[in-house]
């Protein structure tokens, strides 16, 4: 029974991490219908922005909180504009082109932005400060669930309830509605469309910087190249829970999570991929719009 | 048009030709022509480069001294950018060029494609790099040598250690499912069934680059297991000793060559202290160690890079055989390389019937204090 337990929280925490990429992903999908393979990148300069200032903070001496909030907020700046940029450059000139279009102009972008930290910084792998120190009240259950694993469970838990709230309860949650069900009559509203896209992607982009920073606090090292294969794992994720939705996000990072430590812990970890997209194409077969997506033939 | 295109094939032929016929003469010469091959631009450059230095400064030496047997060397570069397709191109030039004995294939592939090639021409081959076991254990190379231990040497000295010194009755076998990674845990774990006084309970690969590897911690420290025998390279082996002293699992963790590199130790920082990890000996106490590099840094004003040792006492192995045996001939040079013994900066070497160097092995080390420490 402990083993289990054991592999639920393994599960859970590997859910949030991917939950906090893939609400990024489904968010953009769900405004402009782009598949943004971006994103895994922009949450990689995300954790090196933390990275870099956390290890200036270190040095001149800031206490630990201090340290998470500012390096934080500085990734999610950073990030934030990156994604601003990004959406400006890359993808709104081609808004009106054929749907393919955009897509590879997305890869390429992630392309650009991997050689690029590549370059400008390092290809080695950098030591990631740990940011948040044991708690003692964790440690009884620490064998099970480390202090770093409950800050992600709860960040994401707490995130995906604030995105509900503002899609769901404010003006701009309406105004993002009624772009993603209908651009053209968003439009003749008078809803600028533009600014609840830049919006999108910046929202979306600072979740991907605290996931960033989160995770390589947890996994304790950076690369240029860790946004790729998190980056891929998030987006299946998305597209697991039904793309464009965002409890989906969650419901289908924590599903994959899941199948993922129990096919370890069960199986074999050599199988873990292959559990993971088989259960992907399951349930494609049965819901091809994802969990909880919508079907919605006129996308296609 | 197409007269002057056969003019031009005729032309490129007859050229062709020419410079083929030229090298044929050129061995009637009184020098020994040492091939020198690796990759010498490209991704693996570092690997390869500083082979050819210490085949430059050693055959500067050997010829101002007068050359073996009164005959000077002569060097014959060739770029293989360990890419079996050209490596073996450039085994067929070498060969038409009349090399007669070859420092290099760096790495294991490309050097395994280039092998028949000198073979069929009677040529040595020893590289200072090529780990892959086959090269030497399967038989097909006679005209193999190499002056580095292959991978398995490597996962007995780790299996032994665990389970002769450390004691340790269950062991967990993981990898990272790559090619160097998975070959050594699928050593390990046949020599440790072979021990018979530890068992494998655990026997998994990980996915590189995973996010998280908690799952698989726990399911090692499900097994039981004393210690985790870890085959891949430093970055998943940080994550995992990272995630082992998070997860609260009190196993040691040995691993091979892949993260005896000083990045485990800044990535991983705390968490790195006791792990094991084996890795070549250390030579830096052997004067001839000493005296090679300081002949590099005078020559080329740095530090040599990786292999250099390994290439430098090859190439004194070779010249030592060539000059015992009198001749070129495989079977005369292979007698003397496995009779003569050599003093070289990786230690005083000779070579088994099947083309390893004894003398030459790997060491466990631990971390301690930030640092890898030599365990004698």
């Amino acid at each position: 029974m402990d083993y289990f337990i054991e592999l639920l929280f393994s599960g859970l925490t590997r859910g949030s991490i991917y939950a906090l990429i893939a609400l990024g992903y489904t968010m953009v999908y769900g405004i402009i219908g782009l598949i943004n393979f971006a994103h895994g990148e922009i949450y990689m300069i995300g954790a090196f922005t933390a990275f870099i200032v956390a290890t200036i903070l270190s040095i001149l001496g800031f206490p630990a909180l201090a340290i998470i909030v500012l390096a934080g907020l500085a990734a999610v700046v950073w990030s934030a504009s990156y994604g601003y940029t990004i959406e400006k450059i890359a993808y709104k000139p081609l808004r009106h082109a054929p749907r393919l279009s955009p897509l590879i102009s997305a890869i390429g972008m992630s392309m650009f932005l991997q050689n690029y930290v590549l370059l400008a910084q390092t290809s080695d792998f950098l030591p990631f400060p740990q940011l948040i120190s044991d708690f003692n009240f964790m440690e009884p259950v620490a064998h099970i669930v480390g202090s770093t694993d409950l800050v992600i469970l709860v960040t994401t838990t707490v995130v995906m309830i604030c995105l509900t709230i503002l899609i769901k309860y404010t003006k701009i949650g309406k105004a993002m509605r009624a772009t993603s069900q209908d651009r053209m009559m968003a439009m003749l509203v008078g809803i600028n469309v533009n600014r609840i896209i830049s919006v999108t992607f910046i929202i979306g982009s600072s979740l991907a910087a605290i996931g960033g920073m989160l995770i390589a606090s947890h996994i304790g090292q950076i690369n240029f190249y860790i946004g790729f294969i998190a980056g891929i794992k998030a987006f299946t994720a998305a597209v697991l829970g039904g793309i464009g939705s965002i409890p989906g996000a969650v419901l289908g990072s924590v599903v994959l999570g899941l199948t993922e430590s129990f096919a370890t812990g069960y199986v074999s970890s050599d199988y873990e991929d292959v559990f993971a997209f088989s259960l992907l194409v399951l349930i494609l077969i049965f819901k091809p719009s994802g969990i909880l997506g919508k079907a919605d033939t006129q996308k296609v | 048009m197409s007269m002057s295109l056969n003019r031009k094939i005729v032309a490129a032929a007859a050229g062709l030709m020419l410079a083929i016929a030229v090298p044929v003469a050129g061995v009637a010469a009184d020098t020994l022509k040492m091939g020198v091959v690796g990759p010498h631009s490209g991704d693996l450059a570092s690997y390869g480069l500083p082979s050819v230095n210490a085949a430059k400064i050693l055959v500067e030496q050997i010829n101002a001294a007068g050359g073996i047997n009164g005959k000077q060397i002569e060097l014959l570069i060739e770029d293989t950018v360990c890419d079996a397709k050209t490596a073996t191109d450039v085994a067929t030039k070498l060969v038409s060029d009349g090399a007669q004995f070859v420092l290099g294939g760096i790495c294991s592939g490309s050097t395994k494609a280039a092998l028949p090639i000198y073979l069929d021409a009677g040529i040595l081959v020893m590289s200072p790099s090529a780990t892959n076991p086959g090269l030497t254990q399967s038989g097909d190379y006679p005209n193999f040598f190499r002056t580095i231990a292959p991978d398995d040497a490597q996962a007995q000295l780790d299996v032994d250690f665990a389970i002769d010194k450390m004691g340790y009755k269950k062991i967990a076998v993981v990898h990272d499912k790559g090619d160097y990674g998975k070959g050594f845990a699928e050593f390990a774990k046949m020599f440790i069934e072979k021990n018979g006084n530890a068992e494998v309970v655990l026997f998994e690969g990980v996915t590189p680059g995973a996010v998280d590897y908690s799952a698989i911690v726990q399911k090692i420290k499900q097994s039981g297991a004393e210690t985790v025998m870890f085959g891949g390279y430093h970055p998943e082996a940080s994550k995992i000793v990272t995630m082992m002293k998070k997860k609260r699992l009190d196993a040691s963790f040995i691993s091979d060559d892949g993260v005896k590199d000083i990045t485990f130790i800044k990535v991983a920082g705390e968490f790195a202290e006791g792990a094991y990890a084996s890795g070549p000996m250390d030579t830096s106490s052997n004067p001839l160690s000493k005296a090679a590099v300081e002949a590099h840094k005078k020559e080329f004003g740095s530090d040599p890079g990786a292999f250099y040792e390994n290439a430098y006492s090859a190439v004194l192995a070779m010249a030592n055989a060539v000059k015992v045996a009198g001749s070129t001939d495989l079977e005369a040079l292979k007698k003397a390389l496995q009779t003569e013994k050599v003093d070289t900066p990786v230690g005083t070497i000779s070579f088994d019937e099947r083309g390893d160097a004894i003398g030459v092995g790997f060491s466990v080390y631990q971390v301690q204090n930030g640092t890898f420490v030599e365990l004698k």
